[in-house]
């Protein structure tokens, strides 16, 4: 029996032995590790534990066409402000499949996305704690050149509960059909047209178990997507309508959900124009009804609002989409003044210019009965919508190269956020706020360089926190090295004792592909926001660890 | 022999196989898969290549300063960078759905002659091990990664250069 069972192990290693290494290794691990003192001054109260951490490996395997992958994940425990749907140690992840010019079919936990994933995105996104990915089959064709067929079947991730997945109460299925008109009509990429057009459906289900209504337990969506070209123009929009998907979001109505997006573009050299009209209504759709924060998203809503980068206009006061219902339009200018111009300079100067909008949407009541055994509770129109503003935002950024050593950008905001809506704080109506920052680069040599942010925040009427003031400094040395101290400060707060200062130190290294970053300070309390979703994260106080690695 | 032993053993076995295999596992190519370029047309990413000469791999996004830094910095060589080793840089973007159509307009108005690629929901950035961007990878001639580099500091286009010059000697 021994020797059975020997020979058994010696051929099972041959022969992963000899798949492994005739295949390729792909993967990448990130730690995340904090130390966390107490701090009375801004509440934040140093866990049990002490220190905090979160973990991932990510080994992905390929021969020929065979693929497999697996994420380990730990949180011991989760560090601050994480989601608690995560907890323990164990496997994340992992799928095996298999991919060919007409087939690609994964079995396992699978990402995915229809169209502009307003329907159906299995997506994740780390840093927030979003991980929504599917557990089951997916199956793409490839029957014609130009054609796609994806399809989707499984249960989507609901938490990591000591170490184990737990999967959402629903199942959904869906399919999408995208066709690239091109690669079947030549003619028309010799007229600088291009199209391209796709449809989708997705459908979900998940047992009645509420004995007040009768619940649909089958939910569908579906909708379709078209994109046009001509030469440097471009036009795309998606419809996507949902069927009867009484919810806890919704409050159990029976209304129709609809959702459209549409952008159009033109550019050239030096030139990009961009502007985006969005009309959502009762759009949240989940694998489980009484899922609610950031669970068991089927469709994902982006945000038509710029993704800032500087701290104060991204941390403070950002918009989140409203799956309820809202109207939003973008519009978004890309402009270099020419080199050599009097306005242009030397080099050139760059501005880019952003406005953005989004109003509840206007909700007729009249001649509906709310009470009535429909529960269909009011009318809406795409684009109709009320006046009543949830978010403006008015930003404008120029930034020029002096000489070869200095190179500055300055940039205003003008945020108003609707605080009824999005809640933010305890603060009540429009806050209204002005951002400065002033960015400085000058570069001492090939190698080293130093950076300095000057930021200033004011809300209007001194509401909500107040004035806040940012300084950074930042130095590198490519290519292995980076220092920065960044000193924040709520220093125009109508409460004297909440006029609290932010300092913070960090120090990183480089070698390739794996990078170390330590940082020591205070942090304040706000929101992490990437991608129109975000996380609260309570003050801190201590030491943090970064470590990330691909291989 | 228990399960234990079993275990170990296998997994001994099957490590002195791969240290012992003639291609480094460890030398990676590109993974294939299909992704998108901004006309909508597929792409094979395993057909990525450029004659045997060298390839950039840059892995960006719309809303990453650090990551338009470095593409415009390069930018600003790129002609002599080609006329020297005729290399060619292919810039993937990580833009979601959010910023994914301010990807064209963006390049467009920098005039980037770079070839770029769509990757929305992250597929080919997870199937390249990429934790954050920007991330750049060089492939040599023969379709392997020969180095990586997550991060943009002002400077590292001269690093990158000097490994993509010690792979035309």
């Amino acid at each position: 029996m021994k020797t059975l069972q020997l020979l058994i192990a010696v051929f099972c290693s041959t022969i992963v032995g000899n798949l492994i290494a005739q295949g390729s290794i792909s993967g990448n691990m990130e730690t995340n590790y904090q130390y966390l003192l107490s701090d009375e001054k801004i509440n934040a109260i140093q866990p049990d534990e002490k220190s905090l951490l979160n973990s991932y490996i990510n080994v992905n395997y390929r021969m020929a066409g065979f693929k497999a992958g697996v994420r380990l994940e730990a949180y011991l425990p989760r560090t601050l402000g994480y989601p608690d749907r995560f907890d323990g140690a164990g496997l994340g992840y992992r799928y095996v499949g298999y991919e060919n010019d007409l087939i690609d079919v994964t079995v396992g936990n699978f990402y995915e996305q229809f169209g502009s994933g307003l329907i159906f995105r299995s997506y994740e996104d780390r840093a927030l704690g979003v991980d929504n990915m599917m557990n089951g089959i997916s199956l793409n064709l490839r029957p014609y050149k130009g054609v796609t067929i994806k399809t989707v079947y499984g249960r989507q991730r609901f938490s990591f509960t000591n170490g184990k997945n737990q999967y959402s109460p629903g199942i959904v299925r869906g399919a999408d059909l995208e066709v690239n008109f091109n690669q079947w009509f030549p003619g028309l990429s010799d007229n600088n047209i291009r199209i391209t057009g796709g449809g989708s459906l997705v459908s979900k289900y998940q047992e009645d178990n509420n004995s007040q209504f009768i619940l649909p337990e089958n939910t569908g969506a579906y909708g379709g997507r078209l994109e046009l070209a001509y030469k440097k123009f471009f036009i795309n929009g998606e419809y996507i309508i949902k069927e009867q998907d009484p919810s806890q979001d919704n409050g159990y109505i029976y209304n129709y959900g609809k959702g459209m997006i549409v952008n159009a573009g033109y550019s050239q050299k030096g030139l990009g124009i961009v502007l985006s009209a969005k009309s959502i209504d009762n759009m949240s759709f989940r694998s489980d009804r009484n899922a609610a924060l950031q669970d068991l998203t089927i469709g994902f809503i982006p945000p038509l609002t710029k993704t800032h980068t500087y701290n104060l206009a991204a941390t403070l006061y950002p918009y989140a989409s409203q799956p309820n219902g809202e109207v939003a339009f973008q519009a978004d200018v890309i402009y270099k003044i020419k080199r050599g111009t009097a306005l242009g300079g030397k080099y050139g100067t760059d501005v880019s210019l952003n406005f953005s909008t989004a109003y509840e949407p206007l909700k007729r009541t009249s001649g509906i009965d709310p009470m009535d055994s429909s529960r269909v509770t009011y009318e809406s129109t795409l684009f109709d919508k009320s006046d009543l503003l949830y978010w403006q935002d008015i930003n404008v950024s120029i930034k020029r190269k002096l000489n070869r050593k200095w190179t500055v950008e300055g940039s205003y905001y003008n945020i108003s956020m609707n605080n009824d809506v999005l809640k933010l704080t305890s603060e009540q109506g429009i806050i209204q706020s002005h951002i400065g920052v002033l960015d400085v680069e000058y570069k001492i040599n090939r190698k080293h360089t130093v950076r300095a942010e000057l930021q200033g925040l004011w809300t209007v009427d001194n509401k909500d926190r107040g004035a806040w003031a940012t300084a950074l400094i930042e130095y590198t040395i490519s290519p292995d090295w980076f220092f920065s101290a960044i000193l924040q400060s709520n220093y125009g707060n109508p409460v004297k004792e909440d006029r609290i200062n932010y300092p913070m130190i960090f120090v990183g290294k480089i070698w390739g592909a794996t990078r170390l970053q330590v940082g020591y300070g205070r942090q304040k309390e706000g929101l992490f926001c990437v991608g129109g979703i975000c996380r609260f994260v309570p003050a801190s106080n201590g030491l943090s660890v970064t470590f990330t690695h691909s291989f | 022999m228990n399960k234990l032993s079993l275990i170990l053993t296998t997994t001994f076995m099957t490590l002195f196989l791969i240290t012992n295999a003639q291609e480094g596992v460890f030398e990676k190519g590109i993974p294939d898969m299909q992704l998108k370029d901004t006309e909508g047309k597929t792409i094979q990413t395993g057909e990525l290549e450029n004659d045997g000469k060298p390839m950039i791999i840059s892995f960006w996004a719309t809303w990453c300063t650090p990551c338009k830094k470095e593409l415009n910095a390069i930018h600003d060589m790129y002609i002599d960078w080609q006329d020297e080793t005729g290399v060619r840089l292919v810039a993937v973007s990580v833009d979601d759905q959010r910023t994914a159509s301010r990807v064209v307009p963006y390049v467009d108005s920098k005039a980037w002659e770079y070839e770029i690629l769509l990757d929305p929901n992250g597929d080919f950035k997870r199937a390249m091990g990429v934790n954050n961007v920007p991330h750049t990878f060089l492939v040599d001639g023969n379709g392997k990664i020969v180095y990586s580099h997550n991060n943009y500091a002002p400077g590292d286009e001269y690093e990158l250069y000097d490994e993509i010059l010690k792979l035309k000697e």
